[in-house]
């Protein structure tokens, strides 16, 4: 109940009053109510509990997040990197 | 699926299970909070791989755990009633009531109907004028706004046999219970990052504040509960407690403005007994006063509840973190999801539902 997963909203109708969306999770889809997301438009990732759409996924941050992680080690990989000649010619 | 791959990508992960080892100097216990994010875990195996640096105490994070028993009981008496369509999430037909489950009302001739989203109640009580439609709202934070809007809409639509059941839970509360307990050995949080979607994430800075403790709030996939510990463990490293976001893509600070305008307006904040654990000041909703004709408690007279939780059950040491489900007597032998003796067992939220499905062949570690 509890396990909002992120889907693509294709299409996006009034139901008396009230915004509804088509949404797609990779294949299978569900209508959610966009009332909480007024902002929200065909093509926007969202996150759905209990048929309601919460938030957008906000593409910029979830590609900082990624690239955080990318970075994570590489600095001790140069560090290792840089170090291993002058241990060579230490060792010589 | 975007947004899922690109979170449980392997080599990231490694890079991720490296930085924690590097930082770690010692064992440290965190207490992920939300029942989606122990089953993530357990799923992935992150506290087998993250063995070494972090003890997991699974948090009260199961709505349907920790639903009073006297509202199940409450459910069953009115769902049994013939005028009665009681709809709500799959998850509550198979939890244990006191003598029954609504799956048992049901085969005994109760209408009791699993809907996917509140507003489908308020369709069936919209397309059966002749009968008294009642939605069972449980749930955290999260649930809570569909609840919302399905009272909204039935007072637009004019509906009178439209009633709710609630039962909504909140989760700061309950953090602060699990600190203020005595024997409290938790180090640090990772918060429940849906229900940060909700409510932004202002809630947590007088916790952090008053008992020094990090809180980082975490998302679901293995790479994000992954970073949840990083961050986690390099305050406790370097002394440090403060409210940190991991889950920038979906929770900004400020919540979701229109959900928390609804909410203010349909819920009030009430003192809420939480099944295994007991009452939790100012841990719940109810309905306003406003709404009071929409509440099924009142609509209901179903007096003469007798309560009586089951002897062999330990969930709610399981939900204090106080006891590992495969340490239960009954974990995978009296007890299982076909007949749970207790709520942990039949969520997909559930720690001892978790552990069954994914760690009942392997040794526990
Ligand atoms: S294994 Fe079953 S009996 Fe034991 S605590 Fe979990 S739900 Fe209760």
């Amino acid at each position: 109940m509890c396990l909002g997963i992120p889907g693509r909203i294709t299409e996006i109708w009034d139901d008396r009053g009230t915004r509804m969306a088509l949404v797609d999770f990779g294949g299978a889809t569900r209508t959610s109510c966009l009332a909480y997301l007024p902002g929200a438009a065909v093509g926007d990732y969202t996150i759905i509990h209990a048929g309601f759409a919460l938030a957008v996924v906000d593409e910029e941050a979830a590609h900082r997040t990624l690239a955080t992680f990318r970075e994570l080690g590489l600095l001790d990989e140069m560090r290792r990197q840089l170090a291993a000649p002058r241990e060579r010619e230490a060792r010589r | 699926m975007r947004y899922l791959t690109e979170f449980h990508d392997p080599e990231l992960a490694r890079r991720l299970l490296d930085d924690i080892a590097a930082t770690a100097t010692r064992r440290w216990t965190l207490m992920e909070v939300c029942g989606g994010q122990t089953h993530s875990i357990i799923r992935h195996g992150l506290d087998q791989l993250l063995a070494e640096q972090v003890e997991f105490i699974h948090g009260p994070g199961c709505p349907v755990c920790v639903t009073p028993l006297e509202m199940i009981d409450r459910a069953l008496a009115i769902a049994a009633r013939p005028e009665v369509i009681l709809c709500s999430f799959g998850d509550m037909l198979r939890v244990p009531g006191s003598a029954s489950d609504l799956f048992t009302v049901r085969a005994h001739g109760g209408d009791v109907r699993v809907v996917y989203s509140p507003l489908d109640a308020v369709g069936l009580a919209e397309a059966n004028p002749d009968r008294q439609v009642v939605f069972f709202a449980v749930g955290f934070e999260t649930t809570a706004p569909a609840a919302a809007m399905a009272a909204v809409t039935a007072r637009r639509r004019r509906l009178a046999n439209f009633s709710m059941l609630v039962s909504h839970v909140l989760v700061p509360p309950a953090m602060r219970a699990v600190l203020g307990a005595p024997d409290n050995r938790v180090a640090a949080f990772l918060a429940a990052g849906h229900v940060c979607t909700v409510m932004g994430t202002a809630q947590y800075e007088p916790l952090v504040a008053a008992h020094q403790v990090p809180i980082v709030v975490t998302g679901f996939e293995p790479l994000d509960l992954l970073d949840g510990v990083r961050q986690a463990i390099g305050q406790l490293e370097t002394g440090r407690a403060e409210l940190v976001n991991a889950y920038p893509r979906a929770v900004r600070a400020e919540g979701n403005p229109a959900a928390l305008a609804m909410l203010r307006e349909v819920f009030t904040v009430c003192d809420r007994a939480w099944r295994g654990i007991g009452v939790i000041p100012s841990s719940g909703w109810r309905l306003a006063p406003d709404w009071a004709d929409l509440d099924a408690q009142t609509r209901f007279d179903v007096a003469g509840l007798t309560v009586a939780e089951s002897a062999h059950c330990h969930s709610g040491a399981v939900l204090q973190g106080r006891l590992r489900p495969p340490d239960c007597p009954a974990f995978g032998t009296r007890c299982t999801p076909r007949h749970p003796l207790g709520a942990t067992m039949v969520s997909a939220e559930g720690a001892c539902a978790a552990y069954y499905q994914y760690r009942r062949l392997t040794p526990a570690l």
